[in-house]
């Protein structure tokens, strides 16, 4: 409960984000900024402020206060405002990719499991040639060529700097994960008494799919949720921070780690801040996951109740 | 007064003292560091700031840039040349004579038919500019079809009695003498294989000699045992006994490295985040030089939305030059610039239209001119994307240039692509890039540099990697004006370079680029490390500092 208790409140920060730019922080957080200033203490502070030997420009460093409480970024910008609306894009694309990793693992993973034969060994082997490559290096790879050019896919056109495209990448690269466990228990259920019973009932295969078979496997997809979620965070903030994720000047943690990167002698808060919504967030994600899983399994429940 | 301090004065009177000196500094090894090796070993395929500045300590040509600092390091002088030649037949012919008694690394001495065999080399390893300097020599163009068989009967003759060298070109050209002073005109021996020779030490004829090379871990230079001076202009014998290069120590470790005294200089800029600490806590070992270079946004005048020349000058005008100084580093790392040709350069005249007071300098952005044209323009909500590698200040340059165009009403993105490909990507017509971040750095100097190499119709190449007319403006008045000031050059060098500050005009006028600003190289050294020598040409000299 505590773990869903903190995302509802990193969710509910990040979509605050236009609020908190428009009427807190006052400021545009994609617009540079760099001849700026704030009144600080009555007195006039620029935000990017030069050394006296002229050599080096360092951005105001977090004024606790509500303009530029984490400080600024190499652009001048608010960080804590960029925090917020990076938020969104971490967990628009962690969401997603999780919803579309799950819907095709689930797709085929049940396809595979329970068709059996040829189609089941052309699946299986598929996955297995996916999972054989490296996680990072394929989605490096794939984004690296359509963070260029985009996605041309028949009528569908994305462009390159849509979030879709980290989405899909993250979701693609990540399903033998899931398509292999649900494939596993599909195989199982299609051998368990009460598919069997349905079988010699004369059941059709269509309705023991929907009715026997899908019950079961949402559960366990349920359970892979928000651990793939949790992950999916990660993966995003990985390439981003490679800049082949979000593309500026649109923010996710991952890119403002990046901002951060430059900065880490003289305003370590901007990689730092961003650092930290990523681990509270997988955290909670992991900890609900661990839940979710508890919530859903029978032997867990058992386990209570002795 | 004692008797040292007399001894001193008299020998101060005499000249000795110098000598004396010198001789104190002689010895020790030169320790530098950088995050990653600079590529092939080859003097003529490597085309990296990197090497040249290690390979002008291993190798020479027929003639070289002066080893000093200042103006006078964009000076030629002779090297393995007894002198430089006047240009005979109209500009078509030179005629080198060949020092004698000097040896390669390896013992072997070297030969006329060691500089035929260069040049021709520089055909067949498929030198990055032979297609664009040397195919200019007889027989050149035959020998860019068919490189591995390439030879030059006609352009370079050796005549082995009379100890000479001569090249006949197919047409004029005032820079002919530049062209061979940089490293890819390093005479190497005639049995060099044809091939590009990676990690493999070519021998030269410097002070100094390839030891050992592993671009996982460094490059070592040795004294070259057969090496005398013959000119301390272009080859002095050096102070340190050896030169260590190491690899894979990223920039911040780096810096704090040399601030230790582990390393006397590291090649790779210093983060922006460590400026304030060198020039505070080490201001003595803080050394700045002006470079000659640009970085500059060129926009493709061919594709919407800047192929409408108001949108070009709207965001000419709205760029806040002082901005993009501050991205790099500040006032004191660079100088805000607004046309083709940097501050210094031959051939410049201080020139900005481009500012709320237009004149000689730019002082600050002029925004209502800016949105007026861009109003006149209609091409506001036109989606733009900002291309820029990822490497050094260009991402942040990218990302506020796309808060300029945004602010102008352009809908605009940035898309950050690795250095590997930024570059090449950038010039390829195929890829249909509005506008990217990039930079242009000096290859000699000579205003054509700028002005011929870079936006000229023939420096475009459509579907090619290698069209380095980024902007693809071709302008036939245009270049007709750059050919004659070419011809003039051969001629007339002050008048030319008169003419060439008018076609500078002329193309700042045309607004193909945005100029940002020019950039000044930061040298941070250890604090042993002594007689700092900065070239324009090749920045940092080796063989003049010592370290101990």
């Amino acid at each position: 409960m505590a773990a869903a208790g903190v995302l509802v409140l990193v969710v509910l920060a990040c979509l605050s984000a236009p609020i908190y730019a428009a009427h807190v922080s006052m400021s545009d957080p994609f617009a540079s900024n760099l001849d700026g200033s704030i009144t600080i203490g009555g007195q006039s502070v620029d935000i990017m402020q030069s050394t006296p030997t002229g050599l080096g420009v360092t951005p105001i460093g977090p004024t606790w206060a509500s303009q530029y409480f984490l400080g600024a970024d190499d652009q001048g910008r608010d960080v804590a405002a960029r925090l917020l609306y990076g938020g969104c894009n971490s967990l628009l694309i962690a969401g997603g990719a999780t919803l579309i990793c799950l819907v095709l693992a689930g797709f085929i993973g049940i396809v595979a499991g329970f068709t059996g034969g040829i189609v089941d060994t052309v699946l299986a082997r598929g996955l297995d040639v996916l999972w054989a490559f490296p996680v990072y290096l394929l989605a490096i790879s794939l984004s690296a060529v359509l963070i260029s050019r985009g996605l041309r896919l028949g009528p569908v056109t994305i462009n390159s700097d849509s979030l879709l495209i980290p989405m899909a990448i993250i979701g693609v690269v990540y399903v033998p994960y899931v398509a292999r466990p649900i494939r596993g228990q599909v195989l199982s259920l299609a051998q368990s008494d009460f598919v069997l019973a349905a079988r010699c009932l004369g059941v059709r295969r269509p309705r023991i799919l929907l009715k026997d078979i899908l019950p079961n496997v949402t559960t366990t997809l349920i359970v892979f949720a928000p651990l793939m979620m949790a992950l999916n965070m990660l993966t995003e903030a990985a390439l981003s921070f490679l800049s082949i994720g979000v593309q500026p000047p649109a923010a996710s943690w991952g890119t403002i780690i990046l901002d951060g990167e430059g900065l880490l002698y003289t305003r370590p808060m901007v990689a730092i801040a961003p650092g930290l919504a990523i681990m509270v967030t997988v955290v909670a994600l992991n900890f609900l996951g661990d839940g979710v899983r508890e919530a859903f399994d029978p032997r867990a429940k058992l386990r209570v109740r002795k | 007064m004692n008797l040292k301090t007399i001894w001193w004065a008299v020998a101060l009177a005499c000249g000795v003292a110098p000598a004396a000196q010198a001789q104190d500094h002689r010895g020790g090894v030169l320790k530098l560091v950088s995050a990653s090796a600079g590529g092939t070993i080859d003097p003529q395929v490597n085309y990296t700031n990197q090497y040249w500045q290690a390979f002008v300590n291993i190798y020479d040509g027929l003639v070289t840039f002066r080893k000093s600092s200042g103006a006078s390091s964009n000076d030629v002088v002779a090297d393995l040349a007894t002198s430089v030649p006047q240009p005979q037949d109209g500009g078509k012919t030179y005629v080198f004579t060949l020092r004698q008694g000097i040896k390669f690394s390896n013992g072997q001495p070297v030969t006329p038919e060691d500089v035929v065999a260069t040049f021709e080399r520089i055909f067949k390893v498929n030198n990055p500019n032979a297609g664009s300097w040397y195919n200019n020599i007889v027989g050149g163009d035959a020998c860019l079809k068919t490189p591995a068989t390439c030879t030059l009967p006609d352009g370079v003759v050796a005549d082995d009695k009379a100890n000479t060298i001569t090249f006949h070109l197919v047409a004029p050209n005032p820079e002919f003498l530049f062209q061979i002073a940089v490293p890819f005109g390093s005479i190497v021996p005639a049995g060099t294989p044809p091939k590009d020779m990676g990690t493999v030490p070519v021998p030269g004829t410097g002070a100094y000699m390839i030891a050992s090379y592993d671009p996982q871990k460094a490059l070592i230079l040795k004294r070259n045992p057969y090496f005398k001076v013959w000119s301390a202009a272009a080859q002095p014998d050096g102070y340190v006994d050896e030169i260590d290069f190491d690899f894979g120590v990223t920039d911040e470790n780096g810096i704090t490295a040399v601030e230790n005294g582990q390393y006397d200089w590291e090649f790779d800029p210093a983060p922006a985040d460590r400026l304030a600490e060198m020039s505070t806590r080490f201001p003595a070992q803080v050394h700045l030089n002006p470079l000659l270079a640009d970085y500059y946004a060129p926009m493709n005048v061919n594709i919407p939305p800047f192929n409408n020349k108001d949108a070009r000058l709207a965001v000419n005008y709205a760029l806040d030059r002082k901005d993009t100084v501050q991205i790099f580093g500040g006032k004191n790392l660079a100088v805000a610039n607004c046309q083709i040709l940097p501050p210094g350069f031959p051939g410049y005249q201080p020139y900005c239209p481009y500012t709320l007071n237009p004149g000689a300098k730019w002082s600050a952005p002029d925004l209502a001119k800016a949105q007026q044209l861009m109003a006149a323009s209609g091409q506001a909500g036109q989606k733009v994307t900002v291309i820029t590698d990822d490497q050094g200040v260009d991402p942040a340059l990218g990302t506020y240039l796309a808060s300029v165009l945004n602010k102008l009403g352009f809908v605009a993105t940035t898309h950050v692509l690795s250095a590997n490909i930024e570059f090449n990507y950038i010039q390829n017509t195929n890829n249909k890039v509005q506008i990217s971040i990039t930079q242009w750095y000096q290859d000699y100097p000579a205003a054509s540099d700028f002005l011929n190499v870079l936006l000229t119709c023939g420096a475009i190449h459509p579907g090619s990697d290698n069209s380095i007319n980024i902007a693809g403006y071709c302008d036939k008045q245009y270049d007709a004006n750059v050919q004659a000031v070419l011809k003039t050059a051969i001629t007339d060098p002050a008048k030319a370079n008169q003419d060439w500050a008018a076609i500078d005009k002329q193309a700042t006028d045309a607004s193909v680029w945005a100029t940002m600003f020019t950039p000044k190289q930061l040298d941070f050294v250890s604090k042993r490390l002594g007689n700092y020598t900065f070239s324009e040409q090749f920045h940092l000299l080796y063989d003049k500092v010592w370290v101990q």
